[in-house]
């Protein structure tokens, strides 16, 4: 696939003020074809706005927003919503649908027909390492690492070319954490999406990330590769490196 | 045991008003669904106006049902027909359990489905048709149990006005000092009223959201 010319998300001086309080300052940020995007940050930091700004659940302040080279207020939203895939923490998954319903929701709003929307629910099912006996259950019936995968392969379902990612794994424990990263870093090998993806977890971040935003109290600090992440003399990265102790070396993607 | 003598002496006058008892329940209660969901939702997502809309609702709960009859009466359109006036003044009464648990249904959704939804593309009327209505349903299908029992009740004075129902017996036994004439009346409508409750009860606990 050729790297298309222009970023495919462009913060443009964005800012978000929200009941007179400063949530966002001045965003500039390019993110390129293909890459992981993690906005690393403290809760109040101001990542997940600037994740929603991106699928427009907020509108920015100040302030424009490009998405493939056209401003976001410009695309009608709903089809713009429709081409980027979104995952919350705990899935957001609807509670009185299956999961086969749930992974084919954006597919049959779209219009596909039944036969093709079994098939790609049966593709992304595969695709996120889940058996097709789970289709007929409930997301209450799963374990949260079964739900998030549902999560992810909802996201998927129509196939967009950007995930946005809001601290999907947050709530897992340590060990089912563990295998969804590394899973989704081999997956994310073989779609080459566009992933914006939000923590607070810095080896998360250095683990699944191409670069890394930092972000504190509204702003970006800087943005880094995972290696230069490591060596960073900002006292804000240092703050982190320090808080989540050594050896992360071999963590680096 | 004499009021069921009573009734099976009257068979077919128990039969008319039960079947017209229904009718007033079953209208007004239509009509309150029409109108108090529709409300509770738009309440739900513009909560400027549900002070209003509720606080309406609970003002018209607390006029004295007999009362109600009585003001409806000489309103033009509503006063001509009795059985209108009463449907009318029932409808009135069902809305505030309707267009509270509505509301109550709605804003119980949890927050992070509905903006899930929202941000995968659903359209607004996707998502109330497709995540809010059905997740809050059996949350509204409860105010609907609880309208329907209430208007049971209050159908019986629908007869003091001359609209039917299985009140006439209630008055009729009141004003010839019968005891058995007056349960002819009561005894049906608190069967009815127990029947309602218990089957929409079925029905709420089938329809449970998972």
């Amino acid at each position: 696939m050729p790297p298309s010319p222009a970023p495919v998300i462009e913060f443009r001086d964005v800012s978000y003020r929200l009941n007179g309080t400063q949530v966002l300052s001045d965003l500039n940020l390019r993110i390129e074809f293909g890459e992981t995007l993690v906005l690393l940050g403290r809760s109040g930091s101001g990542k997940t706005t600037t994740l929603k700004l991106i699928n427009r659940l907020l509108s920015p302040s100040s302030g424009e927003l490009l998405v493939n080279g056209v401003p976001n207020t410009q695309s009608d939203v709903i089809q713009l919503r429709r081409g980027i895939g979104y995952v919350i923490q705990e899935a957001g998954l609807f509670p009185h649908f299956t999961v086969e319903r749930n992974i084919g929701l954006v597919p049959k709003i779209e219009g596909w027909d039944d036969a093709r929307i079994h098939n790609r629910v049966h593709e992304l099912m595969q695709l996120v390492g889940l058996a097709p006996e789970m289709l007929s259950r409930y997301p209450n019936q799963l374990s949260g690492g079964e739900r998030q995968r549902v999560g992810v392969a909802r996201a998927l379902a129509a196939d967009p070319a950007i995930l946005l990612m809001d601290e999907p794994f947050g709530a897992l424990d340590a060990i089912t954490r563990n295998d969804l990263q590394q899973e989704f870093v081999s997956l994310q090998r073989s779609l080459h999406k566009t992933v914006v993806f939000v923590t607070h977890d810095l080896r998360e971040a250095l683990r699944i990330g191409s670069r890394i935003a930092l972000m504190e109290s509204g702003r970006l600090i800087a943005v880094y590769t995972p290696k230069q992440f490591l060596q960073s003399k900002d006292p804000h990265a240092a703050a982190y490196l320090k808080a989540f102790g050594n050896g992360f070396e071999s963590e680096c993607n | 045991m004499d009021f069921l003598h009573f009734m099976l002496q009257n068979q077919s006058q128990v039969l008319e008003l039960t079947l017209e008892h229904l009718w007033l329940v079953g209208l007004s209660t239509l009509f309150a669904v029409l109108i108090g969901v529709p409300l509770g939702i738009s309440i739900a997502h513009r909560p400027l106006f549900n002070k209003i809309v509720l606080g309406s609702a609970n003002i018209i709960q607390t006029i004295p049902s007999l009362a109600l009859f009585g003001f409806l009466l000489p309103v033009p359109w509503i006063g001509d027909r009795a059985g209108r006036l009463a449907v009318i003044a029932l409808t009135l009464y069902a809305l505030l359990p309707i267009i509270r648990n509505t509301y109550t249904g709605i804003r119980g959704v949890d927050p992070a489905v509905v903006e899930a939804g929202r941000g995968m593309g659903l359209t607004e009327s996707q998502l109330l048709f497709q995540v809010e209505l059905p997740l809050a349903f059996s949350v509204i299908l409860s105010g609907v149990r609880v309208a329907v029992v209430i208007s049971v009740g209050l159908a019986t004075i629908a007869a003091a006005i001359g609209a039917g129902g299985l009140g006439e017996f209630i008055f009729r036994g009141l004003a010839m000092v019968d005891d058995k004439v007056i349960l002819a009346g009561a005894i049906p409508a608190a069967v009815l009223a127990l029947a309602a409750d218990l089957s929409m009860g079925w029905i709420e606990k089938r329809l449970q959201p998972r």
